[in-house]
């Protein structure tokens, strides 16, 4: 498979270090070790990154003229909604979830997650739910979108359907075991002295995603199990005319996929708020707020799943009970933005990589929020409800959003993970053509939706041409800036300088232990020396400096 | 995400065997398995929660309910199938806390009690599985109907599986003891929640 | 020269705000405005991006600002200066969200209610109806069969959608017309008098009501310049209500999958004066007296789906080859059920 092909291309160096016995055949065994976990999850997860970026280009490219003319219509039917079921599933929830594997136990100081056998249960069913969700391609695509709202996806080809009911299925079964296992290592394994606001917000957030995979996901499951039923044995569930209600599936599958949307962004925020102070040098700005208000919006992202459907069978207080309540969202996330902005302003910035793609995602991410807001707005959502309006918005969330995140953490995080750096010119070359191709493919999709193209359209209006073309050369931007990204991680990972244990000075936990991290993650017990974000404290005359801080740290290392 | 119940439990009861021999890295760590089960079962419940929620739903748009022709639902039968699961669980409990003591003979026993009942319940299911006089596609209440029982028995089957796994188990001298007794909890935990889940499900699928 | 940070910082404030209000008007982003609603939604559109024009800038702004001043100078490897939060600064900026989005929430409720849709008529669902007539005569017969495919008179005063507005609810609206959506094209007919159209012809300044239903998948049917949009629904009537004002040719798009030519169902919607809208009317009625005496002879059954579609879908951009691909399980699933 291209998987063991491209895996072994990027294999990692011959062990350094204290850890024995280390090679790169761990990372296809049913190892235990989260840091394996973790990286397992993130090489597996960019690659279906890279496969779904395929799947995109092939709708761009058919988007490129009004005419249907690149592919059958029903296969391009099934390009998208694979590339978007790749995306979510394969993509973003478990790349995520990678850093979240590899970091989390070293940042609380714990040996490994709470159930290290699970853990390795949960990635392992990645790869078969994405080769099957990837084979439905030799059977007929599903051509119903992600949402696969019956009747259309029961009436389709029912083999490409069912695929891809099973693979969500078992992707999903993946997500609630990671989210079972994240919730009791952040709550039980922390060191005695960590109490939970002394956690690195990455935690809180986890905490926050974790939960909500918990109670959103199995509905999912129910919705599924009902539409393969009614796909494979011919139930009325979903199917108007026999007496069943399409509406319901709406309803059980939006109470999964709009929490979805936070429990892809959620995480990215976590890593957010540790990537900022280090790199501004600066405490983060409200740690209470931040931390807090991650618990706000998971709580409250289970109760606007409606807000999809303004245009579906709801009825008019319906429709206002989920305007207020998605109105409402915007309060917990825009503290978290201005405390970055916050954070940010009179820092000292190391203009880094990472740093720059994280500022890049508070940027993008603005965008599609304040899109979010007037989306919430009925009468305006009316108008633009599945137009390319949505499609900007919701990738300025998901990929200026989640993806701009996850590059921010790679840059971030590469050198604990494994004790190399990565190259600094081609990371920011990286950034900038990823931040033009990305804005010039999504940015004219908002007046796109506004005057009038619906989106999963194969052939639209001539009038639309130019735009689409413009998007279309932005998203061949957008797909050669990976190429830089590969380059340089898989090069860095072989031939990079190596990394000290701290390289950016930062002060959580996983920065306590050499890079990369011996097998139970510390020689001795970690100490928590200070808060996670007590940086500059070397400006105030009667603490310790950073720097004293860190080297005397280093010596217990 | 049936098949995600198999995982864990199977990886708990793993766990459980590694339980013997020192060494392994998991071990080093209080056992939060049990807080494992408990978000577990959250999320088992959550697909349930799912389910009723559409069924009613269903049953609040539609404007007849059941649909007519309908054959009449038989309360007897899966009354005393009820009164069977329910009282299964205290029997169950009691096998816990025979171990406790350390009995294990008083554990193989109550668990079998409690097996037992469960194949009673599962037999009673079928019977009326044969008996309704509707079929899985008739109608919206029909299908709702074979779906919910028929995933709550999958249920029951899988606790059942449990019990049995735990039983074969104490077979092995000082595998369970006062100290250690995990398997019997977690058995005991799952068959309480697939306990009320039935619950639920016989007051609005029967009674409501 | 040295200006005050105060100074600047209301010179900023200032800017900004006049950037904002500024562009909240003249974004030039919505297509025409041509009913009489589209226009409570497009200021609406300018109130919310005013102040996302407002925000937007200051966030950027603060950013790039941060970016210039705030970056490392070369040699400088301490820490900044450590503010770790400041209350009445967190305050403000919780509360000031929190009016923006009330407000909003408010205004957005006062557009939609005088949109009508919360016309209680329109907005209880009394969930599917049974219906017994999906079987094969109601894709099939396109003269008088088709006002059977939607419920009766009396049930189509409950649906879901946008409704009468407030000053008009209880008004029966001046016309009514029931759309048909189906794999791959929308089905106008004219209760009153019969006429069954593929596209959409409405008199200006006269109140509208469309009875929307499905054939087959979920549609939804879509006038972007009337800012209008409801999904049509298998075996379920939803509603839209409006008063078309400018008179022109807009498309009607629909916005929700439905299968391969999703894209191709498309066809027009023509707002004209009532004088022109009753000439046509008139046309309508003499052609299809005359198409009615052939057409009734014919049983319908015998038609493939392309040949019973080819006439409804000449205006609507679908060639033969795409309407040869109308995938047939979608229908017969049905006729079946």
């Amino acid at each position: 498979m291209t998987t063991a092909g491209i895996e072994t291309t990027v294999k990692p160096p011959e062990p350094h270090g204290e850890s024995d016995g280390n090679n790169w055949r761990k990372y296809f065994s049913f190892s235990t070790d989260h840091k394996v976990i973790g990286i397992q999850y993130l090489v597996t997860s960019f690659l279906f990154y890279l496969i779904g970026g395929l799947l995109a280009e092939g709708v761009r490219v058919e988007l490129a003229t009004p005419d249907p003319d690149f592919v059958d219509p029903q296969l391009y039917n099934g390009l998208f909604t694979v590339h978007a079921t790749v995306m979510i599933f394969l993509w973003i929830v478990p790349g995520t979830a990678g850093f979240a594997n590899y970091v989390i136990p070293l940042a609380i100081g714990a040996k490994d997650m709470a159930f290290p056998r699970l853990n390795a249960v949960g990635f392992w069913l990645i790869p078969p739910g994405g080769i099957l969700l990837l084979s439905s391609f030799f059977v007929g695509a599903p051509g119903a979108g992600w949402t696969s709202y019956p009747p259309l996806s029961v009436v389709g080809d029912k083999a490409g359907q069912l695929l891809w009911i099973l693979s969500v299925l078992v992707l999903g079964t993946s997500s609630i075991l990671g989210a079972i296992n994240f919730l009791s290592t952040i709550l039980k394994m922390r060191i005695p002295d960590m109490e939970l606001n002394d956690m690195p917000l990455f935690c809180w957030a986890m905490l926050a995603a974790s939960a909500l995979i918990l109670v959103s996901t199995p509905v999912l499951a129910g919705a599924l199990i009902l539409l393969c039923f009614d796909l494979m044995a011919g139930t009325p569930f979903f199917n108007p005319m026999a007496g069943g209600d399409p509406v319901v599936y709406q309803h059980m599958f939006w109470f999964y996929s709009h929490p979805a949307v936070y429990i892809m962004i959620l995480p990215v925020f976590g890593m957010i708020s540790e990537i900022i102070p280090v790199h501004a040098r600066k405490p983060i700005f409200g740690y209470q707020a931040i931390a807090y208000s991650s618990l706000a919006i998971s709580f409250l992202g289970l109760i606007v799943w409606a807000h999809h459907m303004f245009t579906s069978g709801t009825p008019g207080w319906l429709r206002m009970f989920f305007m207020i309540a998605t109105m409402a969202i915007a309060v917990p996330t825009g503290i978290k933005v201005f405390s970055w902005v916050a954070t940010i302003w009179g820092g000292k910035l190391r203009l880094n990589s990472a740093m720059l793609f994280a500022i890049g995602f508070v940027s993008m991410f603005l965008v599609g929020g304040l899109s979010g807001v007037m989306l919430a707005s009925v009468p305006f959502d009316i108008h633009v409800h599945d137009t390319y309006f949505i499609v900007a918005h919701l990738h300025y969330v998901l990929f200026g959003g989640s993806v701009f995140g996850i590059y921010a953490a790679v840059y971030h995080w590469f050198p604990k993970m494994t004790g190399r750096m990565m190259n600094e010119f081609w990371g920011k070359v990286h950034f900038f053509l990823t931040f033009f191709g990305f804005n010039l493919c999504f940015l004219p999709m908002h007046w796109l939706g506004l005057q009038g193209m619906p989106r999963r359209v194969a052939q639209y209006n001539p009038e639309f041409a130019t735009v689409n073309m413009v998007c279309t050369v932005g998203s061949f931007i957008l797909a050669i800036s990976t190429l830089p990204f590969l380059f340089n991680a898989i090069w860095s990972w072989i031939a990079g300088p190596k990394a000290s244990a701290n390289p950016w000075r930062a002060l959580t936990l996983e920065w306590q232990t050499s890079s990369p991290p011996p097998v139970e993650n510390f020689i001795e017990e970690p100490v928590l020396w200070s808060g996670p974000y007590e940086y500059g404290i070397d400006t105030l005359s009667d603490r310790q400096s950073v720097d004293e801080l860190l080297t005397e740290v280093k010596g217990e290392v | 995400m049936q098949g995600s119940a198999i995982e864990t439990s199977q990886t708990t009861l793993d766990m459980q065997h590694g339980h013997g021999h020192a060494g392994g890295h998991h071990e080093a760590h209080p056992d939060h398995r049990i807080f494992g089960i408990v978000l577990f079962l959250i999320a088992e419940s959550m697909i349930f929660l799912g389910l009723f929620a559409a069924y009613l739903t269903f049953r609040a748009v539609s404007p007849e309910w059941p649909p007519e022709g309908t054959p009449e639902m038989e309360l007897l039968l899966p009354g005393i199938n009820t009164i069977i699961l329910i009282s299964s669980s205290f029997v169950m409990n009691q096998g816990n806390a025979a171990i406790k003591k350390n009995n294990v003979g008083g554990l193989r026993a109550w668990f079998g009690a409690t097996a037992l009942m469960g194949v009673v319940f599962l037999c009673g299911q079928l019977y009326e599985y044969f008996h309704t006089g509707f079929g899985l596609t008739d109608n919206i209440f029909t299908s709702t109907f074979y779906v919910l029982t028929g995933f709550h028995g999958l249920h029951v089957c899988f606790g059942l599986m449990l019990i049995l796994a735990v039983m074969w188990r104490s077979l092995k001298a000082d595998r369970y003891s006062s100290a250690s007794h995990f398997g019997p909890e977690a058995a005991e935990l799952y068959w309480h929640f697939v306990d009320v889940v039935w619950i639920v499900l016989f007051l609005i699928l029967y009674l409501l | 020269m040295k200006i005050p940070n105060v100074i600047t910082a209301m010179l900023a404030g200032i800017i900004l705000t006049l950037a904002s209000l500024w562009f909240g008007q003249n974004h030039g982003l919505m297509p025409v405005a041509a009913s009489e609603e589209a226009p409570l939604v497009d200021d609406l559109f300018n109130a919310m991006m005013t102040i996302a024009a407002g925000l937007f800038i200051l966030v950027q702004g603060a950013l790039v600002i941060s970016i210039i001043k705030f970056r490392k100078r070369p040699g400088d490897e301490t820490d900044a200066f450590p503010v770790d939060g400041n209350l009445s600064l967190e305050i403000v900026w919780t509360a000031i969200p929190v009016v923006i989005v009330l407000g909003l929430s408010v205004y957005s409720f006062e557009v939609y209610n005088s949109m009508g849709g919360l016309d209680p008529m329109a907005s209880h669902d009394h969930g599917p109806h049974q219906m017994a007539m999906t079987s094969g005569a109601a894709i099939a017969a396109p003269l008088p069969g088709m006002e059977d495919t939607m419920p009766p008179a009396t049930e189509q005063k409950i649906a879901l959608g946008v409704g009468a507005s407030p000053e008009n609810q209880g008004n029966p609206a001046d016309l009514e017309v029931n759309v048909m959506g189906l794999q791959f094209a929308w089905i106008f007919t004219y209760p009153e008098s019969g006429v069954v159209s593929g596209e959409l012809h409405i008199p200006a300044g006269k109140e509208v009501q469309l009875n929307i239903a499905a054939q087959d998948v979920l549609h939804a049917f879509w006038v972007p310049q009337f800012r209008l949009k409801q999904d049509a629904i298998p075996a379920r009537t939803t509603e839209l209500r409006f008063k078309p004002k400018v008179p022109g040719d807009y498309p009607v798009v629909c916005a929700e999958l439905c299968g391969a030519y999703h894209g191709a169902m498309q066809t027009r919607v023509v707002v004209e004066t009532p004088e022109d809208f009753e000439a046509w009317l008139q046309t309508q009625i003499a052609l299809q007296k005359d198409a009615a005496s052939q057409t009734v002879a014919m049983n319908p059954g015998e038609l493939s789906d392309g040949e019973f579609l080819t006439p409804f879908v000449r205006d609507m951009g679908i060639d033969s080859a795409a309407l040869e691909q109308l995938h047939p399980p979608a229908h017969h699933e049905h006729h079946n059920s």
